[in-house]
């Protein structure tokens, strides 16, 4: 990955975002809260700015981590906030996107101590990270990661405020698993080829 | 959606603006999000640092002052404030002798807390944390984000900054956070749903003659869906399912906090809290003193939530001591 493909990934998520806004509002609203979609926007809205300029895909990322966590608060800023951060830092180190994919879901994994079939991005990041590892394919990541969305439908969830419904968060699909996929579906819009 | 703003997207701001216009006694950051108290301590004292999401009001800038809080971070509404704002604010108040944290059980605020944490210890700001968990409704931690913490915050703010006002050190000052909110549990019900600005609409649907039982302050569902009640059947099963986890026995006394949810009469506050009341005395349980009256609110619901915490001589005298903020203040 090159800092044009990040930035040019980084506005497609930030347009993304804008358009599907009010789904993922929507969906946060059932299980949590309602404001997944405007925290998300806040949050990419003010990446791109800061982006501008940078010349590695490794400081675009780490860049855009930073703002992330800067901007949106509640929980999806630090997890995503650290999620970039982290996958910048493994292109900066010279690691390839698997490794960077990797990097990113431990950090997930760490700061909100989320295992698969918590009902949480998890959900989306840790079949992407598979496919990518097992294809290199952009596309095969977000196809997985759609998929990894859609199967959280049936799962109760056991981290974050949607917890708290017990078995009512069930036969709702998980908001963070959902703009997971939205972020990786952007990545493979963006990839050339 | 019939609401008294300009946009949802400045909501925050214009909020800020008016909350500065009406306490000029206190020192509102626009940029940062930050309320402070005006002017420093004369010597260093254990600087209170509080802040969530919007909505909660007058949680937490309502409790900045005297007696209380140092500084309150509010966020974006039902969402944490960022790790930069909570930093601004402990710097801006950080007198050399620490800063604690309080902090509610909710993912988002841990998260931004923790965060915030680490960014002050890397300016050698000494930083506690007490979480407050006191949600009675969350049964199993082990398969949820934990208790949320709702009511007890209050006290916590109230008794440790006290304490904190009195000159003790942050250890102490942190323990004493960490034993009212192990003293205190809190349970809540809702009658209607919030309306978070930016959704336009209720969180959730409630038919006119359903309750939503155990509820947060997020504008959440609670565990269950009940029929509605007359409020003595609702106010005797909120103590009745406080009482079941918290161990209080006959003679025991207790500091009870009767919360609006924001969009309750206090009328209908008055008509539980005497229910609440007969209810403890029943049980042979004396409340020693009490709050009625909006604290810790989720944006427009209406319902109540009941804080319960076992109380002492220590923790009576430092509830008495003087308080002077916006929303608490007395002598």
């Amino acid at each position: 990955m090159d800092s044009t493909l990040a930035q040019t990934w980084l506005r497609a998520v930030a347009a993304a975002v804008d358009h599907r806004q009010q789904e993922l509002t929507e969906l946060d609203a059932a299980i949590g809260d309602g404001d997944h979609g405007s925290n998300l926007h806040r949050g990419f809205t003010a990446v791109l700015p800061a982006i501008e300029g940078l010349d590695s895909a490794g400081a675009v990322l780490t860049k855009a981590g930073s703002t992330l966590i800067s901007k949106v608060g509640g929980a999806s800023g630090p997890l995503y906030g650290k999620a970039f951060r982290a996958m910048g830092g493994t292109l900066t180190e010279g690691g390839d996107f698997g490794a960077a994919l990797a990097a990113g879901l431990a950090a997930i994994e760490k700061l909100g101590g989320a295992a698969p079939g918590d009902k949480t991005i998890v959900d989306a990041w840790a079949p992407a990270l598979a496919a990518f590892e097992r294809t290199g394919s952009y596309a095969d990541a977000a196809a997985a990661a759609e998929q990894g969305a859609l199967d959280t439908v049936p799962l109760q969830a056991r981290k974050g405020r949607a917890s708290y419904l017990g078995p009512r968060s069930v036969g709702h699909q998980d908001p963070g698993a959902t703009s997971t996929a939205l972020i990786l579906r952007a990545l493979a819009d963006s990839a050339p080829g | 959606m019939k609401k008294l703003i300009n946009t949802p997207e400045t909501v925050l701001a214009d909020a800020l603006a008016g909350f500065r216009a009406a306490h000029p006694e206190l020192s509102v950051d626009q940029e940062n999000r930050v309320i402070t108290r005006a002017g420093r301590p004369a010597a260093p004292k254990v600087a209170l640092v509080s802040g969530g999401g919007s909505g909660h009001e007058p949680l937490h800038a309502g409790f900045v002052g005297p007696g209380m809080l140092d500084t309150a971070c509010p966020g974006e509404v039902f969402t944490s404030p960022v790790p930069d704002q909570l930093l601004a604010a402990a710097q801006a108040v950080h007198s050399g002798a620490g800063v604690l944290f309080v902090v509610k059980n909710y993912t988002g605020d841990v998260l931004n807390f923790e965060l915030a944490a680490e960014l002050a210890a890397e300016e050698g700001i000494e930083v506690r944390t007490v979480l407050v968990n006191d949600d009675v409704a969350v049964e199993d931690s082990t398969w949820t984000a934990g208790r949320r913490g709702t009511g007890a915050t209050v006290l916590v703010e109230k008794i440790a900054g006290a304490l904190a006002e009195r000159g003790a050190d942050l250890d102490r000052v942190a323990a004493l956070g960490d034993r009212v909110n192990a003293a205190s549990r809190s349970f809540a019900i809702a009658l209607t749903a919030a309306t978070v600005p930016a959704a336009g609409k209720p969180g959730f649907d409630l038919p006119e003659d359903e309750i939503e039982v155990g509820v947060g302050i997020h504008g959440e569902p609670g565990r269950r869906r009940e029929p509605l009640r007359p409020a003595a059947e609702l106010a005797a099963e909120v103590v009745d399912t406080i009482l079941a986890d918290h161990h209080l026995t006959a003679g025991d006394e207790v500091i009870a906090l009767l919360n609006g949810l924001g969009g309750t009469p206090l009328i209908e506050l008055y008509v539980v809290y005497g229910a609440v009341a007969d209810r403890l005395a029943e049980r042979g349980i004396r409340i020693a003193r009490n709050l009625v009256g909006n604290y810790v609110t989720s944006l427009d619901m209406a319902g109540f939530s009941l804080t319960l915490t076992k109380a002492d001589p220590e923790l009576l005298e430092l509830w008495d001591a003087p308080v002077t903020t916006p929303a608490l203040r007395w002598s």
